[in-house]
């Protein structure tokens, strides 16, 4: 053993305490949060819905947990689980687009970067469809526009109210101008719920963007977004590409967008499902001479279930 | 963008046939000037230039039909609708402080019939390029059309948008005055009019700034055309993280006419004089007049409501996917 060797052993016997702490996180015991740099119990993270203790920086969420954060326990019924992506250009980069397809549901097991279905709020019967950053960074193809056009037209059948969690780059290039056209069918689809009067809620979650933002993300009756999250049409670097200068402090935040008119109201995650609950009741159907029975507003989602 | 000024329009694929042309010329001056008869020789080598430029068209590639998509001379919004109209005005503003000029419209009289035409405008030299930021449009230009197709909703006129972008704006300003939002807001609104709407891509139909006018009973698409998600440059940035791969970025994503109209996402091709439209513009208007027309006729068959119904039906059969409950 040459000294060298010797040292390194030495090294790997006794890890330091920093290495010992990421080996935790990487375990998942604990979170070190991107924002603040405080590692915290991953118990604790989970319970606060993935929102820093700390700092209140909002981690992502992945599709289950969404729906586990809004839908009321044993109430969740997914719709078209069956629906698979293909690869209808033979598509190739660097990689395969089918390759890739498989890579990814592997790594994430789901189909691909949307799950639809229905499931009460608080007792409120909605339609929701949630958006899956892990699967291609929540790319829009055919399958996601697929799903979120039979969870509205289901919602205008129904007459539910539909909520959109929003989490995605953009649309899916490997599917080309199949995926342009699922921003276009989208809007199709909520013009028909829009017809019946019924109430559209889109929440933007880091990112929101390029044509789910030009798409969906926009349409709402009342347009909620995360705190902080990242929404706009064109990318940063493509921006700053284009004019050659500085973006200004906080562009293309939650804040920015509230302060320029294109959201509602920016909702902490830990609130969000009591708001959504709240926007829904008030738009149930008002009886007039039924109000005053039931002065705790109960009777409008018995009525509706 | 197109660097190219009016000296250096052709592409490179042009350059042969232009060789030819040329030396057919030299002939000619050359026997005219000796007093030689050379007429038959000129007849076989016109026919060769011919036969050469149907060779040269019939096999570009993608990368190639996007240059020419992208020719500066290529007829533009204007062009077409000066070219196709009994009368026209230009309407302007989008009724929000703005009056966005890479997106034009107005009211215009085809074959007598009133209708409202609306498109992107490029430029066709760099001080008019820049003047109308090269066809692609701010927020303000999506709410111009917006609110010139509610008034053709209105007053039961016909749409008929012409599509040539790059893309919808993407800059600070942009941002700010929400161009995600006018986008959104017309893709949903397109499915709400009553009355038959056509679009047609012309030259360039880049990403959600093309689709933002785009949402018809009728899509169609000049041969040279491209109409595509995002662009090659673009797509190879992001893609194969090098720009420039963008020609097979172009050959990849399926932008060409005839691709389009295979997958079944466009409606018909309008066929281009050989050269391209910019060879002889007026043949080219000729057919998407006569196209156009044709298309009104249809259209204007089918109850407004069924017209809806059929446009809904017609966007919600795109896609492709496996469904393993069925
Ligand atoms: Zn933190």
């Amino acid at each position: 053993m040459s000294l060298f060797d010797w040292f390194d052993n030495i090294r790997k016997a006794e890890p330091p305490m920093q290495k010992q702490q990421e080996r935790e996180i990487a375990d998942g015991l604990w979170n070190k949060c991107p924002a603040c740099g405080v590692v915290v119990y991953t118990k604790d993270l989970k319970a606060n819905q993935l929102v820093c203790t700390e700092c209140n920086h909002h981690n992502r969420v992945d599709s289950d947990e969404r729906i586990n954060q809004l839908i009321d326990a044993d109430t969740w019924q997914p719709l078209s689980e069956e629906l698979n992506p293909v690869d209808p250009l033979g598509f190739r980069d660097r990689k395969a687009y089918s390759d890739r397809l498989q890579e990814y549901q592997k790594k994430t097991q789901l189909s691909d970067a949307a799950k639809i279905g229905t499931g009460l709020i608080d007792g409120l019967p909605i339609a929701l469809g949630v958006m899956d950053f892990r699967f291609m960074g929540g790319s829009m193809g055919s399958v996601v526009g697929e799903k979120l056009c039979r969870i509205i037209e289901h919602a205008t059948e129904k007459r539910f109210p539909v909520v959109i969690v929003c989490a995605s780059g953009g649309a899916r290039m490997q599917e080309g101008m199949f995926s342009l056209m699922q921003m276009a069918k989208i809007s199709g689809a909520l013009e028909r719920h829009r017809q019946e009067k019924l109430l559209y809620i889109p929440v933007l979650t880091n990112p929101t963007m390029g044509g789910v933002s030009a798409s969906f993300a926009m349409l709402g009756d009342i347009i909620l977004a995360e705190p902080k999250a990242i929404i706009g049409f064109a990318g940063r670097r493509v921006i700053e590409q284009t004019i050659r200068e500085k973006l200004p402090e906080g562009f293309q935040t939650s804040e920015y967008l509230l302060k320029h008119g294109f959201v509602d109201a920016i909702v902490p995650r830990t609130q969000l499902k009591k708001t959504l609950a709240q926007l829904i009741s008030f738009h149930q159907p008002f009886f007039p001479i039924l109000s005053h029975v039931d002065n705790n507003g109960e009777h409008s989602s018995v009525m509706h279930l | 963008m197109p660097k190219t000024e009016r000296r250096t329009f052709l592409l490179d694929f042009e350059k042969p046939l232009c060789e030819l042309e040329k030396r057919i010329e030299q002939i000619r001056e050359l026997a005219q000037e000796n007093e030689v008869d050379v007429s038959e020789q000129i007849v076989q080598l016109e026919a060769r230039a011919e036969q050469l430029r149907k060779e040269i068209f019939s096999t570009l590639t993608p990368a190639q039909r996007l240059q020419l998509a992208r020719h500066p001379r290529r007829p533009s919004t204007l062009d077409y609708i000066q070219a196709i109209t009994d009368e026209w005005l230009e309407l302007h503003g989008d009724r929000g402080g703005f009056d966005d000029p890479a997106l034009v419209g107005g009211v215009a009289r085809l074959n007598g019939r009133p209708v409202v035409m609306l498109g992107h405008q490029k430029g066709r030299d760099t001080k008019d390029n820049i003047a109308r930021n090269f066809g692609m449009a701010f927020p303000a230009g999506y709410r111009k059309a917006i609110r010139l197709m509610e008034h053709a909703n209105k007053f039961s006129m016909p749409i008929l948008t012409f599509i040539d972008t790059p893309g919808a704006w993407s800059g600070v300003e942009a941002e700010k005055l929400g161009q995600s939002e006018a986008i959104a807001y017309n893709l949903r609104q397109m499915f709400s009019f009553e009355v038959p709407i056509i679009s047609t891509v012309i030259g360039e139909g880049g990403s959600g700034g093309a689709i933002g006018i785009g949402v018809a009973d009728r899509l169609l698409m000049f041969e040279h055309s491209v109409y595509t998600v995002a662009s090659p440059e673009a797509c190879a940035a992001i893609l194969w993280k090098d720009a420039k791969k963008a020609d097979r970025a172009a050959e990849a994503l399926k932008i060409t006419s005839w691709d389009l109209k295979k997958l079944g996402i466009i409606d018909e091709i309008l066929t281009e004089p050989t050269s391209g439209a910019h060879a002889a513009p007026l043949e080219a208007a000729a057919t998407l007049k006569q196209a156009l027309w044709e298309h009104i006729e249809q259209l204007s068959e089918i109850s407004p409501q069924k017209r809806k119904d059929l446009r809904y039906q017609k966007f919600r059969q795109i896609g492709v996917f496996q469904d393993s409950s069925a």
